[in-house]
């Protein structure tokens, strides 16, 4: 029992960092209807901005939380605006294709400047003591894991739904021409939503840092994947939908590692998706609507 | 398109060249070299490229020893060694050991630090029955091939799997464990090997492997199976893998609070490894490796001395070592040859027994692989600590 939930925990913490970057390729795609795969790199850009902040410049988690999470929006801007803004009404194969090799750039951009090998998060930059809670051994890591997910999550949640800019996001990915006819400003309104995610992403890289220690250029490859299967099983473009799907692919997965398919987890991962497309092709929270003809 | 074809054409001409002089220098091999008081031994290492830093500290240990040997000679003469650069490729391993045979006239060579490398040049050894010794090849099919010994071949350091049996002596007899979990890296022969070679071992000194779990190279997180390890209470783990994962699994099994003692054996040796895993989560881990500094044999801290007065105070690793002792094992064999003949090299280094290195005594098995003490490191607060040494049963 005591290992369960022992799992359970393990899960938990795997899944808040899916679901934190998860909330950017959905929200993108919510808008824009772009699997931005370039945002595990974004995620991977976030976790050395951090490292070099705690690193170099000496300063706390919390700061170089949020330097990391100003740098990310900018450069998710940047991305935006210099490889998507142009292609928008070009097909989405075409946005598809770009956003593959804004990854790869992205990728092999940072091994050219700071070379491939990997760097160790300081230890010490959290100290925090783990505590017992019934023989269950939960450490300071994971609960701030959580706990920063939980609160960037409400902050979305408020953002989206309460605020002006909330709103023309909401109005662009229900109809991008009848916002801007609404006097919505749609360029302005994308960059924002462009912003957000890779925050959200830069955020999940300092997390990442801090709980796994070791980073390097090619560290967001597999969690970005993993995070698109999150937002696909949630519903791609449902807000909710990205933070149940992460959390509940972090417990499946430790789940499978615990029965011992250790070996099997990323292939279980996949089969999700595999699964999910098949069975409910819009995600557990996702609505059907009718093609509009 | 056109230039491609043209390298194309270019390689391949490169190639029959090799092959042409490969076959030329059979006929005059068998002479070795011996010129002017002088018996020519090559270097084949891997001085630049990848691994750059394991040919450079091997090239370290050589030339301090064989400034040693040469303060006497071998019979009044004189080795002198003939370096090849082979750039950490397999390629130029290949091309450095058909210049070394053919022009240079080498009668053995010394070469190179991975087991990749040396296994490109055994077909030239084997065919131009020139000695070949390699000081850090620990592959265990180097020597041995589909079965077939490959006489010509040699190594100077233990083979992977005795790794394993001497973690496995060491947890039965010295720490008194009596269950212990594996945690392997399905994706790393080395890492297999290891682990069947403790399991074994450890059954047979009346231990028993309570469970055993499995990660892959590059992942991050391994929380789910050190759960598992833990439900089943080991009063060990042995996680034979390389340092990037490794530094991640000891820091996360402490924070799982898997306090029992944890260990490796050379793959973990890396200054990487301190970084990833935290000062304080290594404390209580161990490691078996080739040869260690801190050892207080005579013959080890001797030539610790004289290897600080040659490098300004560096102290030596492993490489260090092994370079050192392959000079001594070729120097030994030449000089019970009486000879500078590559046949009669191969013949005495193969009759080796109990010569006595930094490394170890060295005695060969029939593989050519050496039977040969083993030291135990513990990590103390990030720094490695001379434990003890365990010798093969």
């Amino acid at each position: 029992m005591e290992q369960f939930i022992q799992q359970l925990v393990n899960g938990i913490s795997l899944g808040s960092i899916y679901a934190l970057i998860a909330l950017g390729y959905t929200m993108v795609y919510g808008i824009v209807k772009l699997i931005n795969f370039a945002h595990g790199d974004v995620f991977m850009v976030g976790a050395f901005i951090g490292f070099y902040s705690i690193t170099i410049l000496d300063l706390g988690f919390f700061p170089a939380l949020l330097i990391s999470m100003a740098a990310c929006a900018i450069f998710g801007v940047l991305i935006e605006r210099i490889a998507y803004k142009p292609l928008r009404n070009a097909t989405r194969i075409a946005a598809l294709i770009t956003a593959i090799g804004v990854s790869l750039f992205i990728e092999y951009g940072t091994i050219y400047l700071r070379g491939a090998q990997p760097e160790a998060y300081p230890n010490d930059a959290v100290p925090l003591k783990s505590i017992e809670l019934f023989g269950v051994k939960i450490s300071g890591q994971s609960i701030l894991i959580l706990a920063v997910s939980i609160i960037l999550m409400i902050v979305l949640q408020f953002i989206v739904h309460k605020t002006k800019i909330g709103k023309a996001m909401r109005a662009v990915s229900h109809d991008m021409d009848a916002a801007r006819l609404m006097g919505i400003n749609v360029n302005n309104t994308i960059s924002a939503t462009f912003a957000i995610g890779s925050a959200l992403a830069g955020a999940a890289g300092v997390i990442f840092g801090m709980y796994y220690t070791k980073i390097d250029p090619l560290m967001g490859i597999i969690p970005g994947l993993k995070a698109f299967v999150a937002a696909v099983l949630g519903g791609i473009g449902m807000i909710p939908g990205a933070m149940v799907g992460g959390l509940l692919l972090g417990v499946i997965e430790a789940l499978v590692s615990a029965v011992g398919g250790s070996l099997w987890r990323d292939a279980v991962a996949f089969v999700v998706l595999i699964l999910i497309l098949i069975f409910r092709p819009a995600g557990l929270f996702g609505k059907n609507v009718r093609e509009k003809v | 398109m056109r230039k491609r074809k043209l390298a194309g054409i270019f390689m391949s001409l490169m190639a029959a060249a090799g092959v042409i002089a490969g076959c030329s220098s059979s006929s005059s091999s068998g002479g070795g070299s011996d010129e002017g008081g002088e018996i020519k031994i090559g270097a084949n290492l891997e001085l630049s490229g990848g691994v750059a830093s394991y040919g450079q500290s091997i090239k370290e240990g050589i030339d301090l020893a064989l400034e040693e040997i040469n303060k006497e000679g071998i019979d009044g003469k004189k080795i002198k060694l003939v370096t090849y650069d082979n750039k950490s490729e397999a390629p130029e391993a290949i091309a450095g050991a058909t210049k070394l045979i053919s022009q240079d006239k080498v009668a053995a060579i010394i070469g190179s630090a991975t087991s990749g490398n040396t296994k490109a040049q055994i077909e030239i050894a084997q065919s131009n029955s020139t000695p070949l010794l390699t000081p850090t090849g620990t592959a265990s099919d180097v020597t041995v091939k589909d079965g077939k010994l490959n006489d010509f071949v040699f190594r100077t350091c233990f083979i992977d799997p005795f790794q394993g049996t001497v973690a496995a002596q060491f947890a039965a007899q010295d720490l008194k464990v009596k269950t212990a979990a594996i945690f392997i890296d399905s994706s790393s022969d080395y890492s297999k090997g290891l682990a069947d070679s403790f399991k074994e071992k450890f059954e047979a000194e009346g231990g028993k492997i309570v469970t055993q779990e499995a990660y892959v190279a590059k992942d991050t997180d391994f929380h789910s199976q050190l759960t598992n390890i833990k439900g089943k209470n080991p009063d060990f783990v042995f996680i034979p893998g390389y340092y990037e994962e490794v530094g991640l699994i000891v820091k996360q099994a402490r924070e799982l609070g898997l306090t029992v003692p944890l260990m490796g054996a050379d793959g973990w040796d890396s200054p990487t490894l301190v970084d990833l895993a935290g000062k304080e989560a290594l404390n209580n881990t161990f490691i078996t490796n080739h040869y260690s500094s801190g050892d207080d044999d005579a013959k080890v801290q001797e030539f610790v001395k004289a290897f600080k007065a040659k490098y300004k105070d560096k102290s030596p690793d492993a490489f260090n070592a092994l370079g050192y002792d392959s000079a001594y094992f070729i120097a030994d064999a030449i000089k019970r040859a009486g000879s500078s003949d590559p046949k009669k090299i191969q013949k005495a280094l193969a009759e080796t027994d109990g010569l006595e290195l930094v490394t170890g005594v060295m005695k060969l098995d029939k593989n050519h692989d050496p039977i040969k003490s083993a030291v135990i490191l513990e990590y103390n607060d990030g720094e490695q600590q001379f434990k003890s040494k365990v010798d093969p049963e």
